[in-house]
């Protein structure tokens, strides 16, 4: 069914189950699924790069107020002590904890991030219509290897459990940054809905 | 069920496909052209990562599970408590949401984890080639959820930078917080050492009708 006639660059492999499929652009909303497993193949490009690059842009500066503002507060018995983002990285910097700390700091701010930092190198000139910056087939892949390594969301349910355990014991405020970070969830939400990686795989190699 | 599709893989081919852009190129081929990711074949040899890495997420999860995640002073004394006294504690309180959210992160998902990677593994040319929906689908949600299981860690970091309140409370992190940090990450990294590929390859005999 799969005729094997056509240019290498026309076919596409299901990455789940091997199965070849001849890629075709698609229109606005529609996509492709891979007839034997039902991997999405295409997302619908539902939005132009310029939008996805106005989202990781707004996301990276939400980045600034999350890490720098004020995170939580906390007050006890007339005692109080506000704590932000970066300090709850640094929760495990003494003693033999000190790689976790790194890892933490990787994972809600440095990663993030350097993914939107790598879109928006992959994407800007794409979207003016002119050829793909050097390296951009790195930086783009860079940025989708990095994907389960990116955890703001899971940080800020961690937050949500942290808060609960706390009540008992003393009253939390919440900062500027935790609005801010929860912004910074939606919108990378939003640029993930809008990107379709396979189209943008086919601009870089187009360019 | 028997879907009587017949497919025609990149493998069949004599393609190779790239995993991470979808791309294919004669078999061979190193790297991919396009994005330059390395190639890999569809083969069993990789099964070793899976292997090496799920060892190593076990080797950490016990001492996790061992040692404090958390170590609490406040004005009534000292305690210490480790991932499943948490959830202990969590409860007599009556949260008994978030004493399910941390269950179900810090303890379910680590432990159907490793289960369901080894299964994946095992099971590995023992598929009919044609059917293996169930398979894809556990190794999907294995690759999605693993990853939430840092919520507890994420939860003593937190609760470390903020409750410094002197002599009133304090707490501060345990061993355990680090070992359950490395266990989460093995175990991700042994998901995605397995070659979703695999799951259709099927047993050898068998061809495509
Ligand atoms: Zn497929
Ligand atoms: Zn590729």
């Amino acid at each position: 069914m799969t005729d094997l006639s056509v240019p290498l660059d026309q076919l596409i492999a299901c990455p789940c189950c091997d199965a070849l499929h001849h890629a075709t652009v698609l229109g606005e909303t529609e996509r492709a699924a891979c007839v034997r497993c039902g991997t999405l193949l295409i997302t619908p490009r539902t939005r132009s790069f310029l939008h996805v690059i106005a989202l990781a842009f707004t996301a990276m500066i939400l980045m600034v107020g999350a890490v720098f503002f004020p995170f939580l507060t906390i007050s006890a018995k007339g005692l109080s002590h506000a704590s932000s983002v970066f300090e709850a990285a640094m929760a495990f910097s003494d003693g033999i904890l000190a790689p976790l700390s790194l890892a933490v700091l990787l994972a809600i701010v440095a990663l993030p991030t350097l993914r939107f930092a790598a879109l928006i190198y992959t994407l800007w000139p794409l979207s003016n219509g002119r050829p793909a910056w050097p390296h951009a087939a790195r930086a783009f892949r860079l940025a989708e290897e990095l994907q389960p390594w990116a955890m703001a969301e899971i940080f800020i349910i961690g937050t949500a459990v942290a808060l609960v355990k706390v009540a008992g014991l003393a009253s939390v405020s919440l900062g500027p940054a935790f609005w801010a970070f929860c912004a910074l969830i939606i919108v990378t939400a939003l640029k993930n809905v809008f990107m379709s990686k396979w189209t943008i795989w086919r601009a870089i190699e187009q360019s | 069920m028997t879907p009587t599709v017949s497919v025609l893989t990149a493998r069949d081919a004599g393609l190779t496909g790239c995993t991470r852009c979808g791309r294919v190129w004669p078999e061979g081929t190193q790297a991919c052209g396009r994005c330059g990711a390395r190639l890999r074949r569809v083969s069993t040899a990789g099964l070793q990562r899976v292997w090496a890495w799920w060892l190593a997420g076990l080797i950490f999860y016990i001492p996790a599970n061992l040692y404090p995640m958390l170590r609490t002073a406040t004005l009534g004394g000292h305690q210490q408590n480790t991932i499943l006294g948490g959830v202990v504690e969590l409860l007599a309180h009556h949260n008994y949401l978030v004493a399910g959210v941390v269950f179900f992160a810090s303890l379910v998902i680590p432990v159907a984890k490793f289960f369901a990677i080894a299964y994946l593994a095992l099971s590995v040319g023992h598929e009919r080639r044609a059917g293996s929906h169930p398979h894809l689908h556990l190794y999907e949600v294995v690759e999605f959820i693993g990853r939430w299981s840092m919520i507890d860690v994420f939860v003593v970091a937190i609760l470390s930078a903020l409750v410094q309140l002197g002599a009133v409370a304090s707490i501060h992190p345990g061993p355990a917080a680090a070992s359950f940090a490395l266990s989460v990450a093995f175990t991700m990294l042994s998901a995605q050492s397995f070659d979703p590929r695999l799951i259709w390859r099927g047993p050898a005999q068998a061809k495509d009708p």
